[in-house]
């Protein structure tokens, strides 16, 4: 008989910027949970330094974000540029919320790996973090 | 990464964020890290925060850590939070409530699942307490979902307790069934906007003038903790236990006791894991069998198991 292995992949999941509906983060949150996950779920409202602050004290494996407001190719970039600061440079990242299909690019060359669309499958998520995260 | 614990000793929070992960994972590399950091823990001040899910407790802990950071002390966080005992993940929420603190140099806030099998207290609680004491913090905060058995063993790790009630909720009555009043060094009354916060005052010390003469009277603090009131009178409730234990000479023994605590029951586990390692699984099942048919009781069983690691 073994031990059971101890170590859980660590999600935060976060909302930058202004507006207030959190009902897409919560589900994937849930999801994640359910799929064994442990998620740091910080609210509405995060600044990127907040959230890259989160990332570091967590010490999470995945960073997901979830936007609304259209604000994602101005948040974003500084959501990426505040983790560089703090040296967190291994996270697997994904986002998920309103984004048209033509910013897609531009947040992958940011390091996005994945960007989910309203009406997207949790099970498609649970999967892409599965396969994805390195778990530190 | 260089040397890790190099950068914990010096200050840098990703080495302590990283850190704690390991020892969370009870991984060899954490146990390595916790031999050289652990002399340096047991400075800070630990305080439980425990009470009922949704009583306040992470309000209260961000309100009490920002009136801390006004009197120029630093805080280390810990908010525990139960994992699903189907699928063990968690959803870690504590953070919400402490949004005020998130840039804050002087606090660190880290969220830890329970990864109890019986939703409990995590295994491990202790040992990342003493990571975030080590750092160097003046005061550790340990946020709890009380059931009972938790609240208990919160006591267990940190010096003083906080028992965080509500009025109307009937925890009072709670309470004093399981027995839960004895652990408390302070009680808080929190929501005390709410009605009935008077009331559950004189409950409370109603319930305290029942407990034997030679116990210490635990302060009843009322808070507003989305306002902030009542953070002086509680640091200060806090503050009076400690000199209480310093001054009557029980910190020591107060230390020995946890540190027997922890002794034994981490010797329990490696035991424990002892006879499953060395029990084929056949055998596990065939003990288990007999007993289940009556052929065998419990006891007799267990002491066979027990018999081939020792004997
Ligand atoms: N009116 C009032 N509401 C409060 C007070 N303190 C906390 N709350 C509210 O109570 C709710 C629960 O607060 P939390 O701080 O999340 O409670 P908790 O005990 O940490 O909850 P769990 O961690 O989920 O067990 C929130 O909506 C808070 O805003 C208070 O003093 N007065
Ligand atoms: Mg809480």
């Amino acid at each position: 008989m073994t031990a059971p292995a101890r170590t859980k992949i660590r999600v935060l999941i976060a909302k930058p910027g202004l507006d207030g509906h959190d009902r897409g983060a919560k589900v994937v949150a849930r999801a994640l949970r359910d799929a064994g996950c442990e998620v740091i779920y910080t609210g509405i409202r995060q600044t990127p330094e907040m959230i890259a602050e989160a990332a570091l004290q967590e010490d999470v494996d995945v960073v997901g974000l979830s936007i609304l407001s259209g604000a994602h190719l101005e948040l974003f970039p500084r959501v990426v540029e505040e983790l560089k600061k703090r040296d967190v440079d291994d996270v697997l990242l994904f986002c998920g919320g309103i984004i048209p299909d033509d910013d897609t690019k531009q947040l992958e060359d940011l390091g996005f790996q994945a960007v989910f669309r309203p009406g997207t499958d949790t099970r498609e998520i649970v999967q892409f973090v599965y396969d994805n995260a390195r778990v530190s | 990464m260089e040397n890790i614990v190099e950068r914990f000793l010096g200050g840098d929070r990703r080495a302590l964020a990283r850190v704690i992960s390991r020892i969370e994972n009870e991984t060899p590399e954490g146990r390595e890290y916790l031999r050289e950091i652990y002399p340096r823990s047991g400075r800070a001040h630990t305080v439980g925060i425990t009470g009922s899910a949704g009583a306040g407790k992470s309000t209260l802990t961000g309100a009490l850590a920002a009136e801390l950071r006004r009197r120029e002390k630093t805080v280390g966080i810990i908010g525990v939070d139960p994992s699903s005992p189907f699928t063990h993940g968690a959803i870690l929420g504590d953070r919400i409530r402490m949004q005020d603190l998130a840039l804050d140099p002087g606090v660190f806030v880290r969220s830890m699942a329970g990864r109890g099998a019986l939703g409990g207290l995590a295994p491990a609680i202790n040992d990342v307490v003493a990571t975030v004491e080590a750092f160097g913090f003046d005061y550790v905060l340990v946020e709890t979902v009380g059931a009972g058995q938790d609240e208990v063993e919160i006591a267990g790790t940190t010096m003083t307790t906080v028992l965080v009630n509500n009025p109307g909720t009937g925890d009072d009555i709670q309470a004093m069934k399981a027995g839960i009043l004895e652990i408390a060094d302070v009680l808080v009354v929190n929501k005390a906007d709410h009605p009935g916060a008077d009331t559950l005052v004189s409950q409370l010390q109603g319930l305290l003038n029942l407990s034997p003469k030679d116990m210490r009277r635990p302060a009843i603090v009322k808070t507003v903790s989305t306002r902030g009131e009542g953070m002086d009178e509680l640091i200060d409730a806090v503050a009076d236990h400690r000199n209480y234990l310093e001054t009557e000479g029980l910190l020591e023994g107060h230390r020995a006791k946890n540190a027997r605590h922890q002794v034994l029951s981490i010797a329990r586990a490696i035991l424990l894991q002892r006879i499953q390692a060395s029990t084929p699984d056949e055998q596990l099942d065939e003990l288990v069998r007999r007993v289940g048919q009556r052929e065998l009781d419990p006891h007799s069983a267990a002491e066979e198991l027990a018999n081939i690691v020792s004997g």
